[in-house]
């Protein structure tokens, strides 16, 4: 990817500033869904086998690989639980959200 | 012994989704749109008709897709990708690929007679319907892809469909066109490469994917997965591609299917089914698979 993506809402303060064909203009970085979630996914990864099973599935490309490991991206992680569910180590374990 | 192990991913690892989108938990059509992109890769434009990627995608003026996006109206998937490739080789740009990406009620119903103008006129396109089985994005109702027995809005518990779903693999087929594919989000090296495959091809090429929705099939989230394997091991959903409208080849040769039922459980738009309505959907999956065996020369 090119340019460095920005979580940033674009509002438009007037008509002026409307692009003049619908056309878009930034990411959706910035809605961050990770507070949809009522339970989230925490890695053991004393038993995980590095098998990227988890960052193939999640639909909201919410793990990232970050030196070989599995991460979750607790920003945007909706909570699905698929992770959890096709780990073949069931080592993600869902936990109750703490607010 | 696993900390040495070294991560070796089968898919490749760029990513053109970006988290933030508006898809439900554990959607099974924002899996499939990560894991076609994969495949197809940078340069692609995709159209997008009415369907729940125009809404997953998010509001104007973003995007949590990193590729060019075109929005059209909902008949019109085929023939706007049709018009951005008239428009890109008029510009001498041969390398693009142009996809169109619309869901089962704008493919099966909707958008089926531009779908076959196009494979007609054989326009250079991918064209993916991504298959929930109803029309999930304006809530629930039934399309010509919802199965027999599923409850819906439109045909509820008491006059649940009785009608089966609509054999778009064959309707493709009859047109000739060089490739069709069908391809589960469950088996994510087998799209990767379908897709792969696809964008060397020239000509109409058609991928059906199968994508479980959660909320339209009262399932868990987090079966979603479950759900798409389930549909290929059973042969509800069988995993194969035909080449110039002949060659049929199986991706996945399953040995001993599943019983239906057990697909049927996970989901509550079939709870209702007595055990010998489950029976007679058996009896029609095994009909539609030993049909698809023979057409594969097995």
């Amino acid at each position: 990817m090119s340019k460095k993506k920005e979580a940033r809402k674009i509002v438009f303060e007037s008509e002026k500033e409307m692009p003049a064909v619908p056309m878009s203009l930034g990411s959706m970085l910035y809605n961050k869904t990770g507070a949809w979630r009522n339970i989230k996914p925490v890695i053991d990864l004393s038993k995980c086998i590095k098998c990227g099973i988890c960052w193939k599935f999640c639909p909201d490309a919410s793990i990232d690989i970050v030196d070989d490991w599995p991460q979750i991206n607790y920003v945007y992680c909706k909570g699905c639980g698929l992770c959890a569910e096709e780990c073949p180590q069931k080592c993600i374990a869902m936990v109750e959200e703490e607010k | 012994m696993s900390k040495e192990r070294k991560m070796t991913l089968t898919i490749p690892r760029e990513e053109f989704m970006s988290p933030g989108h508006l898809a439900c938990q554990g959607c099974g059509a924002s899996l499939a749109m990560r894991l076609a992109l994969k495949g197809l890769g940078q340069r692609t434009i995709v159209c997008i008709p009415a369907c729940c990627w125009a809404v997953i995608d998010g509001p104007f003026p973003h995007s949590s897709l990193d590729i060019p996006i075109y929005h059209c109206a909902f008949e019109t998937a085929a023939s706007s990708a049709s018009g951005v490739r008239a428009g890109l080789d008029m510009v001498g740009d041969t390398e693009t690929t142009v996809l169109a990406w619309a869901g089962d009620g704008g493919t099966f119903d909707i958008g089926l007679q531009a779908l076959s103008g196009a494979a007609e006129r054989n326009d250079d396109i991918i064209y993916t319907c991504y298959d929930n089985e109803a029309y999930m994005n304006t809530g629930i109702q039934r399309s010509s892809a919802t199965p027999v027995g599923a409850w819906t809005t439109t045909t509820p518990v008491k006059h649940y469909k009785k009608e089966r779903k609509k054999d778009i693999i064959g309707i493709m087929a009859a047109h000739g066109i060089p490739y069709i594919a069908t391809a589960s989000v469950a088996y994510p090296e087998d799209m990767v490469k379908k897709f792969k495959k696809a964008r060397e091809v020239r000509g109409t090429r058609f991928i059906h994917v199968f994508a479980p929705c959660p909320a339209g099939w009262k399932s868990r989230p987090e079966d979603t997965v479950k759900l798409a394997r389930l549909a290929v091991q059973t042969g509800y959903f069988p995993l194969f591609e035909i080449e110039d409208g002949e060659k049929w080849t199986l991706n996945l040769k399953i040995k001993e299917r599943k019983p239906i039922a057990e697909y049927l459980k996970l989901q509550g738009r079939f709870r209702h089914l007595k055990e010998e309505e489950i029976a007679l959907i058996q009896q029609e999956v095994d009909t539609r698979w030993a049909k698809i065996l023979k057409s594969c020369g097995l």
